[in-house]
């Protein structure tokens, strides 16, 4: 079969002054009609490189410096902008990664999936309407009829998610391109999506060619898999044969590096250590109320390792929050040692926060970017009445402990990769001494490599230092692999709670067996 | 029906915020140094006690502070904003005199600021380090940069003084006669001068914010679906990227209208514009304290309304806050 799109010996230059002199060096690829090729790779491989190029939506600056990219046996490397404005949308289709800033927030959606139609000058207004109605109802948008008249805004993430697909499936290209489309939704809803893609792409024959990080995604949706590390190229193959016994040790890496569940042994002895007792937490937007915490009840017992899953919305991060005292809740208590802290204020509260810290998700966005590492580190420690020296040999201490150098202290946060910040917000949790860690979503920005080392450390640390921690997360991978006991959220309320195994194995709620079962590659043992 | 409740709220705020400032124009004006009667007696050249007292009695300004306050409040909440001793004319009457004459250069300055500064920061925008965008950075950077008072002065020498295109001051030419429209073209060259040096401070900023706020919108990820689509860059910069950039002007836009009233002073007083910035300055040289708390309070009155106005703008222009 002749392939509908081919990459040969394709390599990307990069500007001046970037980390290397190519985006992706002498790849070459090929997609099939009716096939889904998924490129894999970790941040900064240059895995959306080549489909951006295959557009001509490289960025400024990044050009294709040698090989040649053919679509139906046509060069299109060095199209003009006229040919590509004509090749986009009508050959090739391309959906994003950010579903909720991918649309127009100023234009009904109805008029966005119009605005094909009148770009390539195909039929006239009234045709073009009708046909975004039927694109709306083709990718599931519930209600289409009042749904081609609603703002981006009033639509989930999901739903935005077929929107942006209805307009690149408008012209029935023959090449869809995917950048990393589930990456921002929830499980479920990805499960929907890649459902979604899987669909209309066997109804229209379509070739897809799908840019992820993910291998559990990758081994619900791939025909052929190629894995790119820094830009090379370094191992392609049907799926059953890489995702199984792959070739390159690079494949293999990142295949061990996927969270597996495995089930722990309960502690015997279960002593409370805190407990959550009716917690109540509404939230007010407008007339809008949502209750992101409802009557929640939860003890978490001392040494344990507490996973709190679910989706967007469900609540897992208020009840977090609300345990590390970042928000007031609205009745309910927390009882620690005997006493309620939710309500206490003032040199009490300040002298109990030391015990609970906190694990951010965001590895840039939670450190000072204008403070030196031994500032962020000893800062708590110098407000609850440490000497300055003593504070600065402790953090030195912590950073070895997490794995970085002592010399990292002076430092600032930007010269450091994502996991080297995330073992720093580790060290600052850990430079209180604190009896239990709030670890919210605190592997989810990491590549799965990165994600692997830093659930070991926190494993390893957890077990050393004889803490207590809550384990936040939307990865029910990650969850499994590192929680002893696991509670699932839905609407504010937990609709389960139980050993990680029980849990995993034997779902008795309904919600939860949808999550397993939407959960890419989640594998039991 | 919604956006109606909403409307009303808003006025009731308004009224409770247009009270305060009343109050506390009036307040302010009393504590300032100067005694009104002093300055009538003097300027009729008489300096007799009897006189004064007199003088005081006839105004209420020997009545207790708190009495003259609810007295003020209460004629002003019938409309009627005193009496204007040196002027021999109600307060209200000057005030509608002035007003169009205000209007006009402030509504011109308005419009031209608005309409030149966005084109010229979507030009500047769309040719994003070229040459032309460097000039119009620059200029812009130039006027933002010229006190106002400076430029009327060189466009006054330069246009009216050198050049004798455009009159130099005034409204219009005295004692012409002219009638219809005559008399609009006429007013129309003397406003040319005072309502560009008005509005070149504007025109600066508007071109300013539009170029950034561009820039920044085409960086954002729907641009890029809408290049996906096959959109040509023209309708992409029209419908996608100025639309989204045009949010910030809005609340600029609402910030110079507030000044449509108040913010002449130093304009009309260059160009002998007879309206209500001069007015204001008037007043302020004659203790004349009716005028000056009836000028105070249409100018808060306009901030308060053009804020109201921008505020329905943004839910037109922005969907996300129409519902909220």
């Amino acid at each position: 079969m002749e392939p509908t799109l081919k990459i040969e010996h394709l390599t990307i230059d990069l500007p001046e002054g970037a980390d290397r002199p190519h985006a992706i060096r002498d790849v070459s690829l090929a997609l099939y009609p009716g096939r889904t090729l998924c490129i894999v790779g970790e941040s900064g491989s240059g895995k959306s490189m080549s489909a951006n190029a295959v557009m001509g939506l490289l960025p400024k600056g990044v050009t294709v410096g040698s090989g040649h990219i053919l679509f139906e046996g046509r060069d299109i490397t060095h199209l003009t902008e006229e040919q590509f404005q004509d090749l986009r949308g009508a050959g090739i289709g391309m959906i994003f990664q950010e579903p909720m800033t991918a649309l127009n927030p100023l234009m009904k959606i109805g008029a966005q999936i119009a605005e094909v139609f009148e770009a390539h000058g195909r039929l006239t207004p009234p045709e073009r309407a009708a046909r975004a109605l039927d694109l709306l109802r083709e990718v599931g948008i519930p209600d289409p009829e009042r749904a081609q008249f609603a703002y981006p805004f009033q639509l989930s993430g999901g739903q935005r998610q077929r929107v942006v697909i209805a307009m690149a499936l408008a012209l029935e290209p023959k090449v869809l391109i995917a950048d990393e489309p589930t990456t921002a939704l929830d499980v479920t809803t990805q499960a929907q999506i890649l459902r979604l893609i899987k669909d209309l792409q066997v109804k229209h024959g379509m070739a897809v060619m799908f840019v992820t990080h993910d291998f559990g995604v990758v081994s619900e949706i791939a025909d052929d898999v190629a894995v790119i590390e820094l830009g090379e190229l370094v191992e392609q193959g049907p799926a059953s044969k890489v995702l199984v016994n792959p070739d390159h040790p690079y494949t293999r890496r990142l295949l061990d590096a996927i969270p597996k569940v495995e089930f722990h042994e309960t502690p015997a002895k279960e002593v409370p250590l805190l407990r959550v007792r009716d917690l109540v937490k509404e939230f007010r937007t407008g007339d809008r109320v949502v209750r992101a915490s409802d009557h929640v009840s939860i003890d978490l017992m001392r040494g344990e390792t507490l996973g709190i899953v679910g989706e967007s919305g469900s609540g897992k991060s208020t009840l977090g929050r609300a345990i590390v005292q970042l928000i007031k809740p609205d009745s309910g208590t927390i009882e620690m040692d005997g006493q309620d802290i939710s309500r206490l204020r003032g040199a009490a509260l300040k002298a109990h926060r030391k015990k609970i810290q906190m694990i951010f998700q965001d590895p840039y966005a939670s450190l000072n970017p204008r403070a030196r590492i031994g500032r962020i580190l000893t800062e708590g420690p110098m407000a609850h009445g440490k000497s300055r020296a003593e504070a600065y040999a402790r953090a030195r201490e912590l950073l070895v402990l997490v794995g970085l150098k002592d010399s990292a202290m002076d430092r600032f946060p930007h010269e450091f990769s994502g996991g080297q910040r995330q073992r720093i917000g580790i060290a600052r949790a850990l430079a209180l001494d604190p009896e239990i860690i709030v670890a919210d979503e605190a592997v989810s920005a990491l590549d799965v490599s990165v994600q692997a080392q830093v659930l070991d450390l926190l494993e390893d640390l957890k077990t050393r230092l004889g803490l207590t921690m809550i384990f936040v997360t939307h990865d029910l991978r990650v969850a499994g692999k590192i929680c002893d006991r696991i509670a699932v959220m839905q609407h504010g309320k937990i609709v389960e709670i139980g050993a990680a195994e029980q849990v995993f194995r034997h779902p008795r709620e309904e919600y939860t067996r949808n999550l397993l079962d939407a959960a890419p590659g989640l594998e039991l043992q | 029906m919604k956006i109606l409740t909403r409307i009303v709220g808003r006025l009731v705020k308004a009224a409770v915020v247009l009270l305060a400032i009343l109050v506390l124009n009036f307040l302010l004006i009393h504590a300032a140094p100067g005694d009104p009667a002093a300055v009538m007696a003097g300027e009729a050249g008489a300096t007799d006690e009897m006189f004064l007292a007199q003088l005081r009695e006839k105004f209420g300004l020997d009545q207790p502070l708190h009495v003259q306050l609810w007295k003020y409040i209460s004629d002003v909440a019938r409309l009627d904003l005193g009496y204007s001793y040196r002027q021999q004319m109600p307060v209200l009457d000057l005030i509608l005199d002035r007003l169009p004459a205000t209007l006009l250069l402030t509504g011109t300055a308005f419009a031209v600021s608005l309409v030149f500064g966005v084109l010229a920061g979507v030009l500047a925008a769309s040719r994003v380090g070229k040459w032309s965008d460097t000039l119009i950075s620059s200029v812009a950077l130039l006027f933002y940069a010229t006190p106002l008072f400076w430029a009327a002065l060189m466009g006054v020498l330069l246009f009216s003084v050198t050049l004798g295109w455009l009159p130099p001051f005034g409204y219009e030419t005295v004692g012409s006669g002219f009638t219809g429209w005559r008399r609009a073209l006429d007013i129309a060259e003397h406003l040319v001068l005072p309502a560009l040096s008005l509005g070149l401070f504007f025109t600066a900023v508007y071109s300013r914010m539009t170029r950034a706020s561009m820039l920044e919108v085409s960086q954002m990820d729907f641009v890029k679906t809408a290049r996906a689509k096959g959109l040509s860059p023209a309708v992409i910069e029209r419908r996608h990227i100025l639309r989204n950039a045009l949010l910030p002007i809005v609340t600029l836009a609402g910030l110079q209208a507030g000044q449509l009233v108040g913010g002449a002073v130093l304009t009309e007083t260059v160009f002998a514009w007879p309206g209500i910035g001069r007015l204001m300055f008037e007043a302020l040289t004659q203790r004349d304290y009716n005028v000056l708390l009836g000028v105070f309070f249409v100018s808060a009155a306009m901030v308060i309304l053009f804020n109201l106005i921008t505020d329905l703008v943004y839910g037109i222009v922005d969907p996300r806050i129409r519902v909220q």
